[in-house]
C-alpha cells in the first residue's frame, strides 16, 4: 500500500500526475479519480486557498491512512493545491487504485468528502474587476456536511 | 517571551493581521478578554476551533498556552 499526499503551491496537470500514478501501480485492475477546478463562472477572477502548515497537511496525511485502513487498496494518490489559482486550473486530485473497481471508487468519494469539509483549507474568491472587485470568503455548504455524515 | 496567535481565513481579515503576541500564560478567558469585542464575539461561537501547538482542542476552555506556544483560530473548512 503506497500512500501519496502533497500540498502543491504551485500549478499541476492531472493527467501527468494520474499517469504516474497508474505506472506506480501496474498490478491495479482498477483506476478511479477525481479532478476538482476552480469553476470557469460566473464574474469569478481568482481563488486563494490558505492553509495551516501544522495541521493541514498532517491531516491529510492521516485522512489517507483512514482511507487506505477503510478499503483494499493498493495505492492512494492525494494532490491539493494552496495558493493562487486561476478560472479553470486544477485545485486537487485524488486518485485510488485497487485490485476491484468499488474499493477505488468508494476511497477517492470519501477522501473527496473530508478534503471538502474536514481538511484544514480555507478559500476565498476575488469577484468583479478593478475598483469594484473584492475578496468572498466561501463558507462550508450544508450539502458537504451532509457529504461527510455519509461515512459516519 | 509570548504566546503567538494565528488567525486563519476570514478571522485574519477580521483583525486586518494574521498574528497577534500575547503575554503568558494564557488561557481562553485570556485570549477572550485581549481580542477587540467583534473578534472576541465571533471567536466565541461554536464553528470556531482552537489548536495548540498543532494539535486542535476538544474544547475551547481547555486552552493552557506557555511561553513560546503556538495558538490557531480556526474558522470553517472549505477545501477541494
Amino acid at each position: 500500500m503506497a500512500l501519496d499526499v502533497a500540498l502543491l503551491e504551485k500549478g499541476f496537470s492531472p493527467g501527468k500526475a494520474l499517469g504516474l500514478f497508474a505506472k506506480a501501480h501496474p498490478e491495479a485492475g482498477a483506476i478511479a479519480s477525481f479532478v476538482g477546478k476552480v469553476r470557469p463562472d460566473g464574474d469569478v477572477k481568482a481563488l486563494e486557498l490558505t492553509h495551516y502548515a501544522p495541521l493541514t497537511l498532517p491531516g491529510m496525511e492521516a485522512l489517507a491512512e483512514r482511507a487506505a485502513q477503510r478499503w483494499t487498496l493498493d495505492g492512494l494518490l492525494v494532490r491539493h493545491r494552496i495558493g493562487m489559482l486561476r478560472p479553470g486550473a486544477p485545485i486537487v486530485l485524488v486518485a485510488a487504485a485497487a485490485r476491484h473497481r468499488r474499493d477505488a471508487i468508494a476511497a477517492v468519494d470519501f477522501t473527496m468528502d473530508h478534503l471538502k469539509s474536514d481538511a484544514f483549507f480555507w478559500k476565498r474568491e476575488r469577484r468583479g474587476t478593478g475598483r469594484s472587485g473584492a475578496w468572498h470568503w466561501i463558507e462550508p455548504r450544508e450539502q458537504d456536511a451532509a457529504d461527510l455524515a455519509r461515512w459516519k | 517571551m509570548a504566546v503567538r496567535i494565528v488567525l486563519l481565513g476570514r478571522l485574519a481579515d477580521m483583525a486586518g493581521t494574521g498574528e497577534l503576541e500575547m503575554p503568558a500564560p494564557l488561557e481562553w478567558a485570556g485570549l477572550l478578554a485581549a481580542l477587540p469585542d467583534d473578534l472576541a464575539a465571533e471567536v466565541s461561537g461554536e464553528r470556531i476551533r482552537l489548536a495548540l501547538d498543532g494539535q486542535v482542542l476538544a474544547a475551547k476552555e481547555d486552552l493552557q498556552a506557555q511561553d513560546g506556544s503556538e495558538v490557531a483560530l480556526l474558522p470553517p473548512v472549505s477545501g477541494g
